[in-house]
């Protein structure tokens, strides 16, 4: 971040020297600043608010019940946690703390499994089990974005969760073409 | 179908605390430690935006951000992709602040509900920054050959960037 920061800064210098817009750049950069608390302070309370929801729903046994839902599907996607309890219990909550938006819940999970299915490889090099975990935790398969909600509801958008039903599909074509390109793949390198 | 979506986060926090009462948890005591954690997420990525946005703020005001665009939009018009959106889609995979910088800018500055702002909402909502997760997962785990795990998860991304593209042309 450090190098892409200093880029980036060098970058606007360079543009607004060459383009004699010194003054505005400089007016950009209060307020910037001053936006970013701004925008913060906006999606504040949307967040916590839905992170509130969202914490009510895992004590329920919503993810209990997501993870049973899902079951299937992961063992086909995991042969390994078929013979591995452990894992698949790491892999469900891993899953089903990121449809939740429960970041806290998901990586300590998510990294569990990982180092239990690098055991069942070996080595330091990625399995395609790996992988496939690599790519369900990097394409996004939250059910509510809460965050991109808030920063609508933020900037006073008329109605910030209308966004919904696009973030489900383009969230599931995604996640279908990063498995898929990960099938692809599978024989080509390693 | 808008309705529908329109809806739901109304009938969510009712479905929730009556899903609690039944399996007798303290819905209240959660609701609160839920947004307690909320709170905190807010503050730590404050100073993050503190620093990222006024960078952002002077790459747009010193015509540094017009200039990528004017380089990338060819290649993004032709894929239906808004030109506005092309820096968030090279920043998205990389830094999640800075991410949410870039999209907060677009959603300001073009309109929270145009195009060009619905499909960064989108595109922010239904993706990851992509190394930071890679670099978490491996390193933890000690794996140092990701073999095709970039590829297969950049494939991800461009795929949601397209579809979010496409969704926010075709149905709002």
């Amino acid at each position: 971040m450090t190098w892409a920061w200093t880029l980036l800064a060098g970058a606007a210098f360079l543009f607004a020297a060459v383009h004699g817009r010194g003054a505005a750049a400089a007016a950009a950069l209060t307020e910037g600043a001053r936006s970013a608390v701004e925008l913060a302070l906006g999606m504040l309370g949307t967040v916590m608010f839905w992170s509130g929801l969202m914490e009510v729903m895992d004590r329920a046994g919503v993810s209990d019940a997501l993870g049973k839902l899902l079951r299937p599907a992961l063992e086909r996607l995991f042969p390994s946690c078929r013979e591995d309890g452990e894992l698949r219990r790491d892999l469900s909550c891993n899953v089903t703390a990121n449809m939740l938006g429960l970041g806290n819940a998901a990586t300590p999970a998510g990294i569990r499994a990982a180092v239990r299915l690098r055991r069942h490889a070996g080595g330091d090099t990625a399995s395609d089990e790996l992988c496939r975990l690599a790519v369900l935790n990097t394409a996004s398969v939250q059910l509510l974005p809460v965050t991109a909600a808030a920063l609508r509801a933020g900037l006073g958008a008329e109605n910030p969760f209308d966004i919904l039903p696009g973030v489900w599909v383009t969230s599931l074509v995604s996640v279908s073409v990063g498995l898929l390109a990960e099938r692809l793949l599978e024989g080509r390198r390693g | 179908m808008a309705e529908l979506a329109a809806l739901l986060p109304v009938l969510l926090p009712c479905a929730a605390a009556l899903a609690g009462l039944l399996r007798r948890v303290d819905v209240f005591a959660a609701l609160t430690d839920g947004a307690r954690r909320g709170l905190e997420l807010t503050g730590r990525i404050l100073p993050s935006l503190a620093v990222l946005l006024p960078c952002v703020a002077m790459l747009r005001a010193s015509g540094a951000l017009s200039a990528l665009e004017n380089l990338l939009a060819p290649a993004a018009e032709a894929l239906g992709i808004p030109r506005e959106t092309v820096a968030l889609m090279l920043i998205r995979p990389l830094s999640g602040s800075g991410a949410l910088a870039v999209g907060g800018q677009i959603m300001a500055s073009c309109g929270v509900d145009s195009p060009a702002g619905r499909t960064a909402a989108v595109m922010l909502g239904s993706t990851e920054t992509t190394f930071y997760v890679l670099s978490v997962y491996f390193g933890a785990a000690g794996i140092r050959k990701s073999r095709h795990a970039a590829a297969a998860a950049l494939c991800a991304d461009l795929a949601g960037f397209l579809t979010a593209a496409w969704w926010v042309r075709n149905f709002g």
